[in-house]
């Protein structure tokens, strides 16, 4: 573990936490702020840290995966369109539609990886260009049957787009009914039992998210399947000699961090709202690629960084809330366009490795010449 | 005999040459389109009449081959700003950010200048400064991101990316701002209009193309001439094919991807200055959307020689041109072009496909661009 990578997250997290809870103690009080923002940025980091596991699989394996965004955004437009279709032509109920669209959802990144392992590993297109071919493919593909299905001369619903059937609710831990008896009958108490409830009453593709962080970091370091996707990322040559099949295991880890992103792409539209815009993952993939590199290409340290970037998200959400708290003279904070570049500078000053260098696999991002 | 003989050879040398370069992007259109005729036969269109369509909206007039020229200006110039960053090694993905930066350093300057010195500018000086305050303003933004790259490490990729959300979000707050058009009638986010002399005039009388067209073919001239007639285009060069035989070659690695940075920036800048001083004569939230990425597209199909991002620019600017008169007759969206964008950049970038699919050897040597996350 890379204690001091970890300190300085922790450092991070806790000024921006911090910021909400001054502007904002004169209205609520600090308890109530600090959760509801752990709550915030635990949510908006799941396509972060799905995002980061899809760099992750793809990198560890050696193939740079800059097509992350597009990946993302395609899935979120199949994802949502099979749950709304399936619930508008075919009558399907709320959890069957929706669960089917995150299956299509993940199908559509894998469906994407593999156009990029094509890409990458059998044409040996240079990585970079390939994930921008994604990512353009991406927007021009969505954009075009978004408003083909539903706009154009043979639009599905007569020119309206129906309404979808609903997003995933929250899965309720028990944990107010548990400990409300220790109350001995305070307001307060129950309240703050309440706030840190929520904190926990997180949707579906949240808690998957976490679950696969650990999955994946089992999985890439303590199995044979992982090694070998170091080795094939780390000296390709070396692990051919000794019979892994190359192309083989990039092809798999890259179709498998396609399926991250797509799950990703199903937090948006399936989990979060329950439409479809075009653009609307606006660079959370790129972002999750930052998460990565400064998450040192391991799932936990991603994680991590997504939770960074989480609540620099979440200051910006919580700042709305607490506007009118800001003082005067610091009124330029009350532009969420201002608040709103926390994420990106973060981003760069992460890249500048001022918290330390990071070291990517060695053969990332270098095609295979047997 | 003998002389002309290895003329004749030479002559053929060229042509070889020409139909090198030419002929793999010429395929990847053609098998592009022919996917886009079927795409738009599944959804119930007719792809000749919805090609003809295209077509006439991008050549048929003296207004339409006008328009086109409109269009081509700013994918040339930012076309050139990503062609000339790869040249250097560099993947430029942020000609979108210094292109809005670019436009509304110009508009500024376009409107508000005579008002801070108290008198009118003559156009020969005040046009000048308000393309140069654009240009300065791209170049400056993407120089950041070379100095990142030089110094720390940082890849050029993620930063230029972070720095397009910066500088949208940063316009966004101006134009929606400070520096919105402070006339009651006006809702939108969008400056006042610049003043008469710092505006290009049209080439023409009734039509739009303006001389901020040549201006784009001067340049894409100028990065020519930069590129391989100067020694600062050799060490650009020299570092976009191999930085660390470049610095034993006793080059400055750091300065050239500063410049190379700047000069790439400068070209974006250009291209939405051009827009604001020759075109739209205000900075408008939102007009720039795409020519950034649309610009990645064209250097790699035109195979990042000015020459071909100048070939390439006009191929986009037809497509988006006649997009609209193609929507107007056949109902097919617009979008639809950006999709055979999309594929045509597929198929360039993926040459190996093309290749494949005609069955053409390859030829020369494979340039990488990837050099990992380390810089």
């Amino acid at each position: 573990m890379d204690w001091k990578r970890f300190g300085f997250i922790a450092l991070i997290i806790t000024i921006l936490f911090g910021a909400v809870v001054l502007v904002g103690q004169s209205q609520q009080r600090p308890l109530l702020i600090i959760t509801s923002m752990l709550a915030t940025t635990i949510a908006v980091a799941t396509p972060l840290t799905l995002g980061a596991l899809a760099g992750v699989y793809c990198e560890r394996s050696g193939v740079v995966n800059i097509g992350i965004e597009g990946m993302m955004l395609s899935a979120a437009f199949f994802g949502w369109f099979t749950g709304m279709y399936l619930s508008n032509v075919y009558h399907w109920t709320l959890m069957p539609s929706i669960l089917t669209g995150t299956v299509v959802a993940i199908l559509t990144g894998a469906l994407m990886g593999l156009l990029l392992a094509w890409l990458s590993v059998t044409f040996k297109v240079d990585q970079i260009i390939g994930g921008t071919v994604i990512n353009i493919l991406a927007v021009g593909l969505t954009g075009f049957l978004n408003r083909q299905l539903f706009f154009g001369k043979t639009s599905l619903f007569g020119g309206t787009v129906p309404s979808s059937p609903g997003v995933f609710s929250a899965i309720h831990l028990p944990i107010t009914e548990i400990f409300a008896p220790l109350c001995k009958g305070g307001n307060i108490c129950l309240e703050n039992i309440n706030a840190i409830n929520r904190v926990f009453d997180q949707k579906p593709i949240a808690w998957a998210a976490i679950i696969l962080v650990f999955v994946s970091h089992y999985v890439l370091f303590h199995t044979r399947w992982g090694l070998r996707t170091r080795a094939v990322g780390e000296h390709p040559r070396a692990a051919d000699t000794v019979g892994i099949n190359v192309e083989g295991m990039r092809y798999a880890n890259v179709i498998i961090g396609g399926m991250m992103a797509g799950l990703a792409g199903a937090y948006f539209t399936i989990e979060s709202i329950p439409s479809f815009e075009p653009l609307m993952t606006n660079g959370r993939g790129f972002i999750s690629l930052a998460a990565m590199i400064f998450g040192n290409w391991t799932p936990i340290g991603a994680w991590a960084a997504a939770l960074v970037f989480g609540s620099s998200q979440a200051l910006q959400i919580n700042m709305q809330l607490y506007r009118d708290a800001i003082p005067p003279e610091w009124s330029f904070l009350q532009q969420s366009y201002v608040v709103g570049l926390t994420p990106y500078i973060l981003t760069m000053l992460i890249l500048t490795g001022i918290i330390g260098k990071t070291t990517p696999p060695a053969a990332d991002g270098v095609p295979y010449e047997k | 005999m003998q002389p002309e003989k290895q003329e004749k050879s030479l002559v053929r040398q060229v042509l070889q040459a020409i139909l090198d370069a030419t002929l793999v992007p010429f395929l990847a259109i053609f098998t592009a389109v022919l996917i886009g005729g079927l795409i738009i036969k599944i959804v119930g269109g007719d792809p000749f009449v919805a090609y003809k369509a295209l077509l006439q909206g991008a050549f048929g007039s003296k207004k339409a081959l006008s328009e086109t020229a409109i269009w081509a200006t700013p994918y040339i110039f930012a076309g050139l700003a990503v062609a000339l960053a790869f040249r250097g090694g560099l993947f430029n993905i942020g000609a979108e950010g210094q292109l809005a930066f670019g436009a509304v350093f110009s508009a500024l300057i376009g409107y508000a200048l005579p008002g801070w010195l108290g008198f009118d500018l003559p156009f020969y000086i005040h046009l000048p400064l308000t393309i140069l305050a654009g240009a300065l303003a791209g170049g400056t933004w993407a120089a950041i991101v070379g100095a990142l790259k030089a110094y720390t490490g940082g890849h050029e990729v993620i930063n230029t990316i972070m720095m397009n959300y910066i500088a949208l979000n940063m316009t966004s707050f101006l134009v929606g701002g400070i520096m919105k058009d402070k006339n009651p009638l006006n809702v939108i986010s969008r400056t006042p209009l610049i003043a008469e002399s710092a505006r290009i005039a049209p080439i023409f009388d009734g039509l739009r193309i303006h001389w901020g067209f040549v201006l784009a073919l001067v340049m894409a001239f100028a990065v020519w001439w930069l590129l391989n007639k100067t020694t600062l285009g050799f060490e650009i060069r020299t570092v976009g094919l191999n930085p660390d035989a470049a610095k034993y070659a006793g080059i400055n690695v750091k300065r050239i991807i500063i410049i190379t940075m700047l000069f790439s920036g400068i070209l974006a800048g250009l291209a939405g200055s051009v827009e604001v001083t020759g075109l739209n004569y205000r900075h408008e939230l939102g007009f720039s959307s795409g020519y950034g990425y649309d610009a990645i597209a064209i250097a790699l199909l035109g195979k990042s020689h000015p020459l071909g991002v100048v070939l390439a620019s006009f191929l986009f600017a037809a497509m988006r041109n006649g997009a609209t008169r193609m929507q107007f007759m056949t109902q097919l969206p617009v979008d639809l072009i950006s999709m055979i964008q999309a594929l045509i950049l597929l198929f360039v970038a993926a040459d190996a496909i093309v290749r494949y699919i005609y069955r053409i050897k390859v030829k020369g040597e494979r340039v990488v661009l990837t050099r990992g996350w380390g810089g």
